[in-house]
C-alpha cells in the first residue's frame, strides 16, 4: 500500500480523520489507521502537523520525462466552418507557456477548406499550423480526429497539448491521451510552467468545485490539458506575424471509421449558446412562473446577453433545458451573471461561480447565492428587475 | 446482445468542502451514492434490454464498499454485477482506471455495447469512458442525448454539441457516454430489490484481469495531485443599500465603471 502511518510520530490528534473526504482514515487504539477506499489524494498528509503520514510517490525512482519532447500545441476547435473562441484563448495561454519554455507554439487544425483559418491562427500567435484539410474531416469524428492527432504527436513530439473543454474537446483529448498512455487533466483553470522541472502545473476544480487541485504529469509526454472556454484570455492578433503551414497528408486509412455522421443539427431556434455569452441573466424558482421569464429576457437583451436558468426553473417547465446552468446543465463563465430568484444550491453554483462578476437578487438575505455574489440586492425580483430595465432604458436615452 | 454499464460509487460532493482558514478538507457525514450520470446509462441499458432481450452487466472499479452501489443498481433490473477491487488499484488516475476497466470488459468477453455516464461528479473529468473505448480498440462517442435506433450491428444516436447535436451511426461493438437528457430513470420495483439481494457480485483483482503492477494504481498513473487548496473566496460581496431605485442605480454605476457592461 502506498500510504504509511509512522506510529511513533502519530499523536492521534484526529486532524487526518477530519480532513479525509472519503472517510477512510480513522483513529483506532490511539493511532491513525487507513482503511479501504484510500485514493492517495494527500489531504491527510497535508494536514498532519507531525509528519506522521507518508504517501509513496514514485518520483525518486523514475527517470525524468523524455527530453526530446518540445513544443506547445493547441488542438483547434473547428465546427460548421468556424473556429471556436476557445481556440484563440488557448493560443493566448499557449503563447505564454511556449515563451516560458523557449519553445514553439503550434496548432493542429483538422477540418475542411480551412486554409484561411490557418492564416488567422498564425496571426494570432501560432508559429506552425499542422493543417489536415479534407472533406472527410468536415464533421468531428472521435476516431478520425484522434487517429490523426496521435500520428502527429508521435511524429513531432510536443511536450504540451492543449484543447478546449468542450463537447468536442472532452471526447477527443481523452481518446488521444489513452492511446498515447499519457496524462490528461480536464477543465484546467490555471496552467503554469514550474521553472525548475519545466513541468506543466495544472490547476482545476474538483468535488464539484468545492476544492481546487494542482496536478502534474512528470514522466510521460505529452502533458495534456483541457481548458474551459472563457477562462483564458484570447491572444491579440498581429497582422505582421509570420509562421509556417505544414500540410498533413490525410490518407484513406486515417479516414477509416466505424462512425458515420448522418446529420449536423444546429439548434438556432432559441439561439442559446450560454458558453459564448458575455452576459447571462438567470432565473430560478423565485421567478414563480414561466411567463415571468419574459422580463428577464428583456433585461438580457438590453445588456446584450442571454437567459439562463436554475434546475428548479427547468424542472418546473418554465424554460427549456438548453438554458440550464449547473452541475447537470451547462458550466458558464460570462463577464456578468445576474441571478434572479435563485437560492444558490451548490449544484447551481458549480455551474457559474467562475463568472467575472456575479450579481444576486433574492428576497432571502440568507440565500447561499449571496456567498458568491460580488453585488447583492436583497429584495423582490419583481421590483428590482423592472427597475433595472427602466434605469438601463433611461441611460440609453430611450 | 451483451451490454455493460460502467458505474462508479462517489461521495455526494455537495458535502465536501475546504475550510479556507486551515486549508483542510472537511466532510460533514459524506454519503456515498451511485454517480448520478451513471443512473442514466443504466436506464439506457435497461431500455435496450426491454427492447431486445439483451443482458445487462454492471461493472465498477472501487473499494469493497462499492459493492453497495452495485447492489443498489442491480435492483433496477440489471442481470449481473462485477466489482473490480484490489489494494493495487488505489491511487489510479483516469489512465490507470480506464485501463483497469477495459481489462474487466475484455475478460467478460462478447460485449456489444458499453454505456457510462458522461462523467463522475467527484473527478468531473469525463475521461474514463473514452479511455476505455480506446484501450479496447472500439469506436466511441460522448454526450449522447438520444439513442434513436438499436440494431444488431449498429446504433443511430444523437450526440450533443455545444450548439446543437450530431446524428450519427456507430458500428457495434462500441462505447457511449450519456447525458442526463437521454431518459428518465425508472424506479426500482420491490421485486427487483428482492431479486438483487440474491445475485452474487463477483470481485476481480489484478490476477483475474491479467494486469501487472506497472499498469495499476499510482504506478500506472500518469498524473497525480501535488496540492489541494480552497478556491479563492469571491471578490467584493457588497450589499447594495437604499430603496430599489437607489440599489439599481448604484449597481449600474459600478458595472459601468468597471467596464463590465457598456450602456452609455
Amino acid at each position: 500500500m502506498s500510504i504509511t502511518i509512522d506510529k511513533d510520530k502519530c499523536t492521534a490528534c484526529g486532524s487526518c480523520e477530519e480532513a479525509c473526504p472519503f472517510g477512510v482514515i480513522k483513529i483506532e487504539d490511539d493511532v491513525a489507521v487507513v482503511g479501504e477506499g484510500c485514493t492517495l489524494c494527500g489531504a491527510c498528509e497535508e494536514v498532519c502537523a507531525f509528519d506522521a503520514i507518508t504517501i509513496y510517490r514514485p518520483e525518486d525512482e523514475k527517470a525524468a520525462a523524455p527530453d526530446e519532447y518540445k513544443g506547445v500545441w493547441v488542438l483547434a476547435e473547428y465546427r460548421a466552418g468556424q473556429l471556436a473562441g476557445v481556440t484563440y484563448e488557448l493560443l493566448g495561454k499557449g503563447r505564454g507557456l511556449a515563451d516560458a519554455l523557449g519553445v514553439e507554439l503550434a496548432v493542429v487544425l483538422l477540418g475542411a477548406k480551412t486554409a484561411d483559418h490557418a492564416d488567422s491562427l498564425i496571426k494570432s500567435g501560432a508559429d506552425t499550423v499542422y493543417l489536415a484539410d479534407d472533406d472527410g474531416l468536415l464533421n468531428f469524428n472521435e476516431e478520425t480526429y484522434s487517429a490523426i492527432t496521435v500520428d502527429l504527436v508521435r511524429t513531432y513530439k510536443p511536450e504540451i497539448v492543449l484543447s478546449g473543454a468542450t463537447a468536442i474537446g472532452r471526447s477527443w483529448a481523452p481518446r488521444v491521451a489513452a492511446e498515447l498512455k499519457t496524462g490528461l487533466t480536464a477543465d484546467c483553470t490555471g496552467l503554469e510552467i514550474d521553472p525548475e522541472s519545466r513541468n506543466l502545473l495544472q490547476t482545476r476544480p474538483a468535488f464539484g468545485g468545492n476544492i481546487m487541485a494542482t496536478i502534474v504529469c512528470p514522466y510521460r509526454r505529452p502533458q495534456m490539458a483541457t481548458v474551459r472556454p472563457r477562462v483564458m484570455k484570447q491572444s491579440e492578433p498581429d497582422a505582421g506575424r509570420n509562421g509556417r503551414i505544414v500540410k498533413v497528408e490525410v490518407t484513406p486509412e486515417l479516414l477509416e471509421s466505424k462512425i458515420k455522421i448522418l446529420e449536423m443539427v444546429q439548434e438556432t431556434g432559441d439561439g442559446v449558446n450560454l458558453g459564448d455569452a458575455e452576459v447571462i441573466v438567470s432565473g430560478g424558482r423565485g421567478m414563480q412562473a414561466g411567463k415571468n421569464f419574459s422580463m428577464l429576457r428583456e433585461l438580457a437583451e438590453l445588456l446584450g446577453g442571454v437567459i439562463g436558468a436554475s434546475r428548479g426553473a427547468v424542472d418546473s417547465d418554465w424554460i427549456p433545458y438548453a438554458h440550464q446552468v449547473g452541475q447537470t446543465g451547462k458550466t458558464v463563465a460570462p463577464k456578468l451573471y445576474i441571478a434572479c430568484g435563485i437560492s444558490g444550491a451548490v449544484q447551481h453554483l458549480v455551474g457559474m461561480q467562475t463568472s467575472d462578476v456575479i450579481v444576486a437578487i433574492n428576497k432571502d438575505p440568507e440565500a447561499p447565492i449571496f456567498k458568491v455574489a460580488d453585488y447583492a440586492i436583497v429584495g423582490d425580483v419583481f421590483e428590482v428587475a423592472p427597475q433595472l430595465i427602466a434605469s438601463i432604458k433611461q441611460r440609453l436615452g430611450r | 446482445m451483451n451490454v455493460v454499464v460502467l458505474l462508479k460509487q462517489v461521495p455526494d460532493t455537495k458535502d465536501v468542502k475546504i475550510d479556507p482558514e486551515t486549508n483542510t478538507l472537511k466532510r460533514e457525514g459524506v454519503e456515498s451514492i451511485i454517480n448520478p450520470f451513471d443512473m442514466y446509462a443504466l436506464e439506457a441499458g435497461l431500455r435496450i434490454k426491454d427492447q431486445t432481450g439483451a443482458k445487462v452487466t454492471l461493472m465498477s472499479m472501487g473499494p469493497p464498499q462499492a459493492a453497495e452501489a452495485l447492489r443498489e443498481a442491480l435492483a433496477y433490473g440489471a442481470d449481473e454485477a462485477i466489482l473490480l477491487s484490489h489494494r493495487a488499484f488505489a491511487g489510479s488516475d483516469t489512465l490507470a482506471t480506464s485501463l483497469t476497466l477495459a481489462a474487466g470488459v475484455r475478460k467478460l468477453g462478447g460485449v456489444s455495447l458499453i454505456l457510462c455516464g458522461k462523467q463522475a461528479i467527484d473527478g468531473d473529468t469525463a475521461q474514463v469512458g473514452p479511455g476505455v473505448a480506446r484501450h479496447l480498440g472500439l469506436p466511441h462517442t460522448a454526450f449522447v442525448r438520444k439513442i434513436e435506433k438499436v440494431a444488431e450491428t449498429s446504433l443511430i444516436v444523437q450526440r450533443m454539441m455545444d450548439d446543437g447535436y450530431d446524428r450519427l451511426e456507430i458500428e457495434l461493438p462500441a462505447l457511449l457516454t450519456v447525458v442526463k437528457e437521454i431518459n428518465e430513470p425508472r424506479v426500482p420495483s420491490l421485486k427487483g430489490k428482492m431479486r438483487a439481494k440474491k445475485i452474487e457480485i463477483q470481485t476481480w483483482g489484478p490476477e483475474e484481469l491479467g494486469l501487472n503492477d506497472e499498469e495499476l494504481g499510482l504506478k500506472g498513473s500518469a498524473t497525480w495531485v501535488t496540492q489541494i487548496f480552497a478556491p479563492k473566496p469571491r471578490g467584493k460581496q457588497m450589499t447594495l443599500e437604499g430603496d430599489v431605485k437607489e440599489q439599481v442605480e448604484k449597481l449600474l454605476d459600478f458595472l459601468i465603471q468597471d467596464k463590465i457592461i457598456n450602456i452609455q
